[in-house]
């Protein structure tokens, strides 16, 4: 395997670091918003979940919740951009570079900068009093494996995809409902045991478990195995929006 | 530099490229003409190894097509027909980026801007953004950007398409310097004039095959009538029919013009001054002659 992958990587850093401020305000203005919306204002109805406020519970979510949706962003919206609308892959495709070159790029890239929005939650947790120590820090490899999941999974709709209508059926149909599947914000546990089943099938169940696992210290069931769900819907994710992406492009 | 051997390609059932072969020498420059849907863009996409053949054999610069393509490239420039040039980046920035692909360093690149914004008349615009570019600056920097590698070979499909004139003789200065200075180009048009300027050798592609193959004069010599008079006015047509036909070796009528082709015009000329009504154009045979008679008027879509 070559390292060409990481010039993609470099080209959208070199656009993000353009953009850098104001991304990394919305990164952490937008969980501030969703943790002091809900955490406290919802947060004052239910009271405590699991022995604690409902804020840090959520808190916990909300980290794999908003690590997902940065993941799902860029390789969806972005790299489509890149693909169909900007022609960037196109142009990238007459240099020495392969489709796989590109897709790998793309897939680290959303990961890492997924990873950036996640720990942009962990800031928020400690700034809270929810996190302490160093031990949360753990989180921070899970939450790229989290990135890394929901980008390669992404990337096969952004192969597939005509124009970007496409992608609100991504998240209606999938995305949102997974959402509220997997024990992000309410616990997983109070619903019947069939959907629970079925919500540990899906990555975020796992996500969550992990993250709340490692920075509250909740008991986390399968934790090698809840990494290698991550890391295996990630990787087959991208190996098939390679696959795919070849078909598209060199027809 | 480029060989291509019985390439076939198909799309859907349907044969867009048919038993192609031709060969390009270092420092040539070699045109391939022919209507839309030919196949010109197709034969490019399976020199470079973007797409796929369903037949024939493909050398480029030495190299097997596409199973080292991506080797290839190293060596290869190109001009794509619709700009791909990244908008997120500077004029500057779309250069450096670009030569990181072929695995130049950074510093190395940033080297090599100032010489490549001079050759495409750029100088003064080397931190603008994409956006604020004309189109026809935006060719000339999409041509700046293929030769980032310094390529031996360049390959630029339609690239005046679109352009005013100015702008395109613009883009033809920099190609006849790019071949003055020995490097091989390789491009697709439907102008005649651009090919009769740039080409030493051309082909002119009809449904996916190559119908005809010289040098532009060649083609012209050995193609087409030398004379070309070309008569305007209303009833021409039946006009033409029966008073120009005798006089004349071939006769093309499409609306309120008859096209006359000929050694000598003047018996031609004589028979016209005859009827006031008609005007008369005289004038050599070119190249858009040539492909006219060998892909006939009708309009391909």
């Amino acid at each position: 395997m070559s390292r060409r992958f990481l010039y993609l990587v470099e080209r959208n850093f070199l656009v993000w670091r353009k953009l850098m401020v104001p991304s990394l305000i919305a990164n952490l203005a937008d969980p501030l918003i969703y943790l002091l919306g809900l955490g406290f204002g919802l947060g004052a109805l239910v009271g405590n979940i699991d022995g604690r406020p409902y804020s840090t519970f959520l808190a916990g979510g909300m980290l794999c919740y908003s690590t997902l949706n940065s993941a799902s962003a860029e390789a969806l919206y972005s790299a489509f951009s890149r693909l169909k609308v900007q022609r960037t892959w196109e142009g990238i495709l007459h240099a020495p570079m392969t489709i796989t070159d590109v897709v790998v790029g793309e897939w680290l890239w959303a990961a890492a900068k997924a990873t950036l929005s996640g720990a942009a939650i962990l800031v928020v947790m400690y700034g809270f009093g929810f996190a302490k120590g160093l031990a949360p820090l753990a989180v921070l490899p899970v939450l790229f494996a989290v990135g890394l999941c929901f980008s390669g999974v992404a990337l096969i709709m952004t192969t597939l995809a005509k124009g970007y209508d496409f992608f609100t059926y991504y998240f209606t149909l999938l995305v949102t409902p997974m959402g509220f599947l997997s024990g992000v914000f309410f616990p997983l546990h109070q619903l019947p045991q069939p959907v629970q089943t079925l919500a540990w099938l899906l990555p975020l169940a796992h996500a969550a478990s992990l993250a709340r696992g490692l920075t509250l210290g909740d008991p986390m069931p399968w934790p090698w195995l809840s990494l290698a769900v991550l890391l295996g819907y990630g990787v087959t994710g991208v190996c098939v929006a390679a696959w795919i992406a070849r078909r598209r492009l060199t027809k | 530099m480029l060989a291509v051997e019985s390439l076939r390609k198909v799309y859907g059932g349907r044969e867009v490229v048919r038993e192609l072969s031709f060969s390009v020498r270092r420092g040539e420059c070699f045109g391939i003409l022919g209507p839309n849907g030919a196949g010109k863009t197709t034969t490019l996409r399976c020199c470079l190894g973007l797409t796929h053949a369903d037949g024939g054999r493909i050398e480029l610069g030495g190299l097997p097509v596409p199973e080292a393509a991506r080797i290839a490239r190293y060596r290869v420039g190109v001009v794509p027909q619709f700009d791909n040039l990244d908008p997120d980046f500077t004029v500057t920035e779309n250069l450096v980026m670009f030569a990181r692909y072929f695995d130049i360093p950074g510093r190395v690149a940033r080297q090599r801007v100032p010489r490549l914004l001079e050759f495409a008349g750029l100088a003064d615009r080397a931190g603008a953004r994409i956006d604020q570019l004309s189109g026809g600056m935006k060719r000339r920097l999409t041509l700046a950007r293929a030769l980032v590698n310094d390529p031996d070979v360049l390959f630029l499909d339609e690239p005046t398409t679109g352009l005013d004139p100015q702008a395109r003789h613009l883009i033809w200065d920099g190609l006849k310097r790019l071949v003055a200075g020995g490097k091989t180009l390789i491009l697709t048009t439907h102008f005649m004039d651009e090919a009769e300027r740039l080409c030493n050798r051309l082909c002119v592609m009809d449904e996916g095959s190559i119908i005809a193959l010289d040098t532009p004069r060649g083609l012209i010599e050995k193609l087409i009538e030398p004379v070309v008079v070309e008569v305007y006015g209303e009833g021409v047509g039946p006009w033409a029919a029966t008073h120009a036909r005798p006089v004349v070796e071939r006769l093309e009528v499409s609306g309120e013009t008859a096209f006359c082709y000929m050694h000598d015009p003047e018996p031609l000329l004589a028979l016209a001054r005859q009827q006031p009504e008609l005007r008369t154009l005289r004038r050599a045979a070119n190249l858009e002659d040539v492909f006219i008679k060998l892909t006939g008027r009708d309009i391909r879509d």
